[in-house]
């Protein structure tokens, strides 16, 4: 069978073969490495071609579909290549939902592969039958579901495409089983390069480039905040170069961070519910502020009409549906920023804006005092998780892929871990998903395999999609699992303290031993609870030859400051609770 | 400020689009006045015709996010004074007071209504126009014992459209960021969605 693709690939000649088959001549053909997956009835025509092709596509078996997806987002994320997952129908169709949804909103390429009924089935409430098509219609930049196996290349094709074209999303191809197993005369593969009704990207206007430059060389007090906009677009370097050239003051929001180094001399910060106090404070001082790549989600706006006021609005941004979407712009700079970055710095002029920066810093200074400094080098009291990131930060030097959970924790690390490459933070941003770490972090590891990769998750969602160490078991990724274990479901005990009079409801979870259960599945672990041990316990995990398992017990009733309280305009930041 | 809007959406003809395009409404609980699907001058490319009452903001938003979908080609979106409008109407009265009642023969000449099907017991007549001339008549075929109504959604040309040849040729060629788009939003409104 192998061997008929090839040569027919040579020749170009029709063959008799496959819908499987010609899967699987899509996926190599797209160079597809890696597939995340579980199997299951109605995709077992392409698992029985996959076992042709074991040696040129890695499959790896996760424990659970929602894992497998989640792997794929942390292979993507992390390499920048389409994800790529394989499901059955049904239950394992419908475990990809979460995934899909989290990959939509923060916009990670995927291509998901489902096994369907056979089609002369549908809609009769056939075993395993569900309507994956349109439970998927909301979550997925494109769905598609293939009847007739002479689809497939093409549906493949259009699919690989749209995934990472643009702004990039999630596609799910669902196939019956007829297709799978039906064959079809193949000419072979034709990569998508163009669909008549979908435009990937908008157009550049030089005009507006103009306008915009006219505008930040007269601003006194310019603000650049961005996304993973400068990441999908590989524009790390384009945007390095533009605010350098013009002097300009930039913040990430969670989904950008790593674009630039988080100790840039330029950055000063995160913004965000639980974002630094400067750039938060400071959107409502600026004259000019510079949206690149980024959505302002409402985690990031806090109350839209007390949200940057005073300012001018330039928004760049490759989806012209984010334009005026939630903040009405001054000048919209549609297109992508690999492109218009480029164009408008050349436009710049070169500027050192001492005095605003100097706000920053200040800003910076108070923050320090009342929060980094006694969350960061605590000297009695329990281990906070800041102490934690810190001496994590030493030890790899900013080096690693940190990905994170959903929760306190992940406010904390994304705060203060130091990251020096690009594509370093891999998060559940938009969805706040967790379960997400773990396996995103396998997908990581796969992802980028040269690079040390660090899970760091709480106690609640650590369980979430704990089966997954089965994966590692079996597959071997060296991924570091880190547990800051709070024994609370630690985010949401923390608005119970400040808005629900402490009353904590079933927020108390009780968690079973991290380190047996690792053992379980034949992976090291530790359990540390003391500072004295702290930073050895770290050491050991990140040299430890393969997977390990580090379970830090901190503080229980700890708090993540500052905060953005629900309803409050970004300026409005506290730095502690007392100012509630 | 609330008004009507109608959406004009072209797209490739496939199943599943009107699923695409109604989840856009009903996941902002926008309610659809109108709906109406139809070929286009162009084989296997469809028209979803959809009238909202929205203010400018929220159908601007709207529109962007259908335009989104991959197979969909484009949206305008235009004010009643932008677009030709139409809609049909059914009405089924007893043929018995048909015949006695001249008005009633009266009523349907100046409505512009005409006879479908005459069968002993009812008669169908059928009105085309906007919504004044056919609730007019709806009321006043209402007091001759109307048994049966029924309404059609609206259909629109747009007075300034070129209609949909031109950018699909545009759309069709191979490099489609050769082509340009219009994000002049700011200042054209009668091109507010144009991309
Ligand atoms: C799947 C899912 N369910 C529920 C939530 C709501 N939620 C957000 S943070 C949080 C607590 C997380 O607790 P834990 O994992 O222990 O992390 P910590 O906040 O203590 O660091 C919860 C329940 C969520 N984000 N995702």
């Amino acid at each position: 069978m192998k061997t008929t693709v090839r040569s027919l690939k040579e020749k170009t000649k029709t063959i008799n073969t496959t819908g499987s088959l010609a899967v699987i001549d899509a996926l190599l053909s797209e160079k597809a490495d890696t597939i995340f997956g579980y199997p299951g009835g109605a995709i077992m025509p392409i698992y029985d071609a996959l076992y042709d092709f074991k040696d040129k596509l890695n499959h790896i078996l996760v424990r659970h579909e929602q894992g497998a997806i989640h792997a794929a987002q942390g292979y993507a994320r992390v390499s920048g290549k389409t994800g790529v997952v394989f499901a059955t129908s049904g239950p394992g169709a419908t475990n990809l939902v979460t995934g899909l949804a989290d990959a939509m909103i923060d916009s990670t390429p995927l291509v998901c592969i489902t096994g369907q009924v056979f089609a002369h089935l549908l809609g009769t409430d056939a075993f395993q039958e569900t309507d994956i098509i349109n439970i998927t219609t909301p979550i997925t930049k494109w769905n598609y579901q293939v009847t007739d196996a002479k689809e497939i290349p093409e549906a493949i094709a259009k699919a690989f495409f749209i995934a990472k074209s643009g702004r990039p999303g999630p596609v799910l191809i669902d196939i019956t089983k007829n297709a799978q197993l039906q064959l079809f005369d193949y000419i072979g593969y034709r990569p998508c390069i163009h669909v008549r009704s979908y435009r990937a990207k908008p157009n550049v206007r030089i005009a507006y480039i103009e306008k915009a430059a006219v505008i930040i060389n007269q601003a006194k007090k310019p603000f650049v905040i961005f996304g993973q906009g400068v990441l999908l677009g590989n524009a790390e370097k384009e945007f390095q170069a533009f605010i350098e050239k013009a002097g300009l003051p930039a913040a990430w929001t969670i989904m950008g961070m790593s674009a630039i180094p988080t100790d840039h001399p330029l950055g000063v910060g995160m913004l965000g519910m639980h974002g630094n106090y400067g750039p938060n404070y400071l959107t409502n001082e600026c004259d000019v502020l510079i949206a690149v790549g980024m959505r302002f989600d409402d985690r990031v706006t806090g109350r839209l009409d007390k949200y940057a006021k005073q300012s001018q609005i330039i928004h760049m941004d490759i989806d012209p549906a984010e334009i005026d979407k939630n903040i009405q712009t001054t000048v919209p700079v549609w297109g992508d920023c690999k492109e218009t970055l480029p164009l408008l710095t050349h436009l710049l002029d070169k500027k050192i804006h001492r005095e605003w920066f100097n706000e920053f810093e200040i800003k910076r200074e108070k923050e320090t005092t009342v929060v980094i400094q006694k969350e960061l080098h605590p000297t009695e009291g329990g281990l906070t998780m800041g102490e934690v990131i810190n001496i994590l930060n030493e030890l790899t030097g900013g080096d690693a892929v940190i990905v994170t959970d959903v929760g306190q924790h992940q406010m904390v690390t994304c705060r203060y871990a130091k990251q020096n490459k690009t594509r370093s933070n891999i998060t559940s941003g938009g969805l706040g998903t967790m379960g997400y770490a773990l396996p995103a972090a396998i997908g990581a590891k796969f992802g980028a395999p040269e690079r040390q990769v660090i899970a760091i998750m709480g106690d609640g969602g650590a369980q979430m999609n704990i089966q997954e160490l089965g994966t590692i078991m079996q597959f071997q990724p060296n991924v570091k699992i880190l547990i800051l274990n709070n024994s609370f479901l630690g985010m949401v005990r923390q608005w119970q303290e400040l808005f629900h009079e402490k009353r904590y409801s079933f927020t108390d979870i009780q968690s079973p031993n991290f380190v047996q259960v690792a053992k379980g599945y034949k992976i090291d672990g530790r359990q540390v609870s003391k500072r004295e041990d702290l930073r050895e316990s770290l050491k050991q995990m990140l040299d430890h030859p393969s997977a390990f398992l580090l379970e830090v017990a901190v503080i229980h009733e700890d708090n993540v400051f500052p905060m953005v309280m629900q309803g409050k305009g970004v300026a409005e930041i506290i730095l502690s609770k007392e100012e509630i | 400020m609330k008004q009507e809007y109608t959406l004009t959406i072209y797209t490739e003809n496939q199943v599943g689009l009107i699923n695409k395009i109604a989840i856009m409404f009903s996941r902002r609980k926008i309610s659809l006045e109108s709906l109406n699907t139809s070929p286009s001058e162009i084989e296997k490319i469809y028209r979803f015709t959809i009238v909202v009452k929205e203010t400018e903001t929220v159908v601007k938003n709207l529109v962007r996010q259908i335009e989104k979908i991959v197979d969909v080609f484009k949206v305008y979106c235009n004010t009643n004074d932008e677009i030709i409008w139409q809609q049909m109407a059914l009405y089924k009265v007893p043929t018995a007071i048909i015949m006695k009642e001249v008005k009633v023969e009266r009523l349907l000449r100046e409505y512009g209504a005409k006879a479908v099907v005459i069968q002993e017991d009812y008669t169908v007549f059928e009105a085309t126009g906007q919504d004044e001339e056919v609730n007019n008549l709806l009321q006043e075929l209402d007091k001759f014992g109307l048994i049966e109504f029924v309404r059609s959604s609206r259909i629109a040309i747009i007075k300034s459209s070129e209609g949909i040849h031109k950018k699909v040729l545009d759309m069709e060629k191979n490099d489609p960021t050769k082509q340009p788009i219009n994000n002049e939003f700011l200042n054209h409104k009668s091109v507010i969605f144009e991309m």
